[in-house]
Parts: C-alpha cells; structure tokens; sequence
C-alpha cells in the first residue's frame, strides 16, 4: 500500500545525514562533555559545533543560543524565566490566543502564582492585530509572547511589527519559532526578537533537542538547576548525539531552505486548490501568510478522528488540530478563536509536506480523500438533509469566514 | 566586609540568577582575560558569592576590592594581580 506521511508539524524523519552526525556521540565518543580528558573534550566539541550551527541558522551569537530537550521546554524557559527575573518590575504577560499549549499552560501557571495575563484575540484568519498589542500594555507588562507561526493553522504572524512595539515599551518579547526555524528563513535580528524558542526534530534532526535563543545581556531564571551546562542556564549532562544532531540539521536547513520551500509550497497549493473543490470544506488560517508545508481545513458534517483513521488505513497520515490535542476529543482553543463554531471546529483536518512528498503523493490523496469525506457523511447525523453530499461536487470556500 | 561605591570596572560578567559554582567559574575565566591591574565587576544574586569570592582572592592572590549591593544583587570588585593564576 502507499505510504505518505502528511504530518510535517508533527515531526520529521531523521535526516540520514543527521543521522550520522550523531552516530559517533552514541558510540565511541560517549564522554560527558564536562569531563576534562579527550573524549569529554570531543563531546564538548560537538556541542559547541552545533551551537554554531544552530546560530547560524536564526543570525545569531553561537552564546545567545541556549538548548533545551524539547520547544515546548525552550517556550517553558521563556515564559517563566523572564517573568520570574522582571516580577520586580511588573506582573503582567501578553499571549494571544493561538499560541501552542507549552506557552498558554506556562502563562496559566503564572497567572496561579501572582501574575496577570492578556490573551489577545485574533482575526478570522488568526492573525495577532499588532495595534491589539499595543493596546494591551499597561505600566506592569514585561514580557509579550507571540507564536512566530501556529502549527494548528499555518499563519505567520506579524512578529516584527510586535517586536517593534515592545522595544519601543522597553517590554521583552518573545516568539516561538518552533513550527518556523528551519521552514521559513528566521533571523533574530531582523525580526527583532529578545527570546526565539525552536525544535530540532521539526526540521529533519532529532526529537529530544530544542534550544531558546537568549539576546545577550538578557537575564533569565533558569528552568533547570544543578550544573553548570550551558552556562549554568540549563542544568542536566546534555544529550550529546541529539544536539549533535540539531547542529547538523541546522546546516542542512539552512542550505536547503529555498529548496524545501518551493518544493512545499508548490504540492501544499496542490492539495488547497484540490481540497477547496469538495462542498462544505474551508481553508483555516491565512490564505497567504501562511507557512509553505502547510494546509489546513475544516469539514463540515463530520469529525477530525474519523477522518486520521479512514486516511490511516489508505496508508496516509495526517493530523487534527495540534499534534497533542488530536488524541484529547476537545474542540480546537485555536480553531475557537477565529470564530469557528465549536460543531465545524471537530472537523479540522491538517496536511503538512516535507521533503519526501511528491506530486504523486498528493495526487492519491486528492483522489482519495473526496469519497472518504463522503461515506463519513453519509453516517453523519449532523449532515442528515444536508443534500447530495460529495456528489454535490459544489464550490467549497476559499477560506473560512466565520 | 568591604563595601564601596562608584568602583570604575574595565569589564562586567552579569551572571545574576545563575546558582553555584557559576559566580567561581565566571570569576576565574574573566580574570584570566583581564590584564594585571584592571578590574573585573561581577553582578550576582548568589548568597554564598559573599563568603566565595572574597576567599577566592585570598586563594588566588588576586585583590578584591570590596562589594556594593544594587536593588536585588550585589556587585563584586576584583583586581587581577600580577603573577598570579
């Protein structure tokens, strides 16, 4: 059966590449990095090689970066870090309502222990308004953090024009590039960002290594104690092979970016313009601003699960929702903000290309994903006096209006 | 201990929220990278930085030159001394 894996946000294959980058950490160069003979030396090489790797990638000091096990701890690190070093100054946060579940639980937690927090609404494309933004600083901000890109519903945010507006408010501001760095060209400087979260396995390296870009000179409680790994900021003896790994994936990211662009962009507007001729199926996110892998949508009538299991045993894999709230049976907090209604918002389906897509690959699942669609809604009570269903072949929406 | 004000630093290591034994292996790296006579400041919110470093100098034969305290960290003077380290 065909195999094609349309779960790009989720995660990626190993590169083979990056793979051999971290084979000799797992095997003769095992040393513990801080250990002061050869083979902790070497270890301690591979990091620092990779931290360069990684600096390159986002235009940054090799000092600036900070790794981390995962984006979802860097975004952890960010959050509580900064506002646990600027409480003196004052306790008040800014998120917006489509971050991922790593900044929206850390803003939670901070709000449990004292702080206040603005959850920013965005438009029907899930776009932060940067005006909102404005508008939402008071005396006590001190830090404002805004998803480079959601992973749920592809949209790229305005985040230089954010970054503006905190420096001019003295505000520190952070931006989670964990669905963008390694996608979409990121440079730190440029965007003008303090703190910029990333994951390796989201650009073809390993899972289990992440890193937090820290603009120099910025002060931030660690997340971790105990050493003194990566400058005492995060304690823990590093996960050499995995670090090696996301050195070694930066690099390639970072030569084969226009490359993996165009080849995504170009089968991720194939499965739009193919998906948008079913009836009653919208595009989510931003028709435009949005990143080049990813396609996103809601089916009216029928549910995000059905729809992963019907496709699974067609031999295609995709995605509902975030990658974590696809097993939680709830409705999308992402999808909810944009004003889809609860009922449509079960039906969110995600398509994410990589690499190892081809033409062909979108091509079976454009022919088959039509009648899977059809026979759900067919056992669907929501869609009863609907009409003809999939033999309706009618216009779907370009995107969704609301 | 020995508090003073308005010591003039040649270079700063900002290591405030970092815990033990950062403040001992910043201090010995920047004093390393210091030439005899100039002065290394040391931001830090690390309680037993003020038995630490002070001992450290006495150990090392580097000078301190005293601390100063700012709204929630202190500040350490050290003067690299010659033939030493």
């Amino acid at each position: 059966m065909t195999k094609c894996y349309f779960d790009h946000v989720a995660t990626n294959p190993l590169d083979p590449e990056v793979l051999n980058a971290m084979m000799p950490y797992f095997k003769e160069d095992f040393g513990n990095p801080l250990s002061v003979y050869d083979l902790g030396m070497r270890a301690r090489d591979a990091i620092e090689k990779a931290r360069t790797g990684v600096a390159t990638l986002i235009n940054a000091k090799p000092s600036a970066v900070v790794f981390t096990a995962s984006g979802a701890e860097a975004n952890n690190f960010a959050l509580r870090g900064i506002a646990l070093a600027k409480q003196n100054h004052g306790k008040h946060v800014i998120v917006s309502k489509v971050e991922h579940h790593s900044i929206l639980n850390s803003a939670r937690f901070l709000e449990k222990n004292g702080f206040v927090v603005t959850y920013l609404p965005v438009d029907k494309h899930g776009l932060v308004n940067p005006d909102t933004v404005k508008n939402s600083i008071t005396k006590e901000t001190v830090l404002i953090s805004i998803t480079h890109a959601s992973s749920e519903i592809g949209t790229i945010e305005p985040i230089k024009e954010i970054a503006k507006i905190a420096k001019e408010n003295n505000i520190v501001f952070h931006a989670d590039g964990v669905a963008t760095v390694g996608n979409i060209p990121v440079d730190v400087n440029d965007l003008g960002v303090d703190l910029l979260s990333m994951a390796a396995h989201q650009f073809y390296g390993p899972k289990g290594a992440g890193a937090l870009y820290v603009r120099e000179g910025l002060r931030i409680v660690p997340l971790v104690y105990g050493g003194i790994q990566e400058g005492g900021r995060r304690a823990g003896t590093e996960n050499v092979p995995a670090i090696a790994g996301m050195g070694k994936a930066a690099e390639l990211a970072k030569s084969e970016l226009d490359k993996r662009m165009e080849h995504s962009k170009k089968l991720r507007d194939r499965i739009i313009e193919g998906i948008l001729k079913i009836p009653n199926v919208y595009l989510t996110g931003h028709p435009e601003k949005r990143l080049p892998h990813h396609a996103s949508f809601v089916v009216e009538f029928i549910e995000g699960e059905a729809m992963l299991l019907m496709l699974s045993m067609k031999g295609m894999y995709a995605a509902s929702g975030s990658a974590c709230s696809s097993k939680a049976l709830k409705s999308s907090p992402v999808l909810l903000s944009l004003g889809v209604p609860t009922a449509l918002a079960q039906g969110s389906i995600v398509f994410s290309l990589g690499a190892g897509n081809t033409v062909e690959d979108v091509d079976y699942l454009l022919g088959e994903f039509p009648p899977i669609i059809n026979r759900l809604r067919e056992m669907s009570p929501f869609a009863k006096g609907w009409g003809k269903g999939f033999e309706g072949h009618g216009e779907g929406e370009k995107c969704y209006t609301g | 201990m020995k508090f003073v004000h308005g010591v003039k630093a040649d270079i700063t290591a900002d290591i405030v929220y970092m815990m033990c034994p950062m403040h001992l292996l910043k201090l010995d790296e920047m004093v390393r990278s210091l030439e005899n006579g100039q002065v290394l400041e040391i931001l830090t919110d690390y309680d037993g930085a003020l038995e630490d470093i002070p001992q450290w100098c006495v150990r090392t034969g580097n000078e301190f030159v005293g601390m100063d305290e700012d709204e929630d960290y202190y500040k350490f003077y050290v003067r690299k001394a010659g033939n030493v380290q």
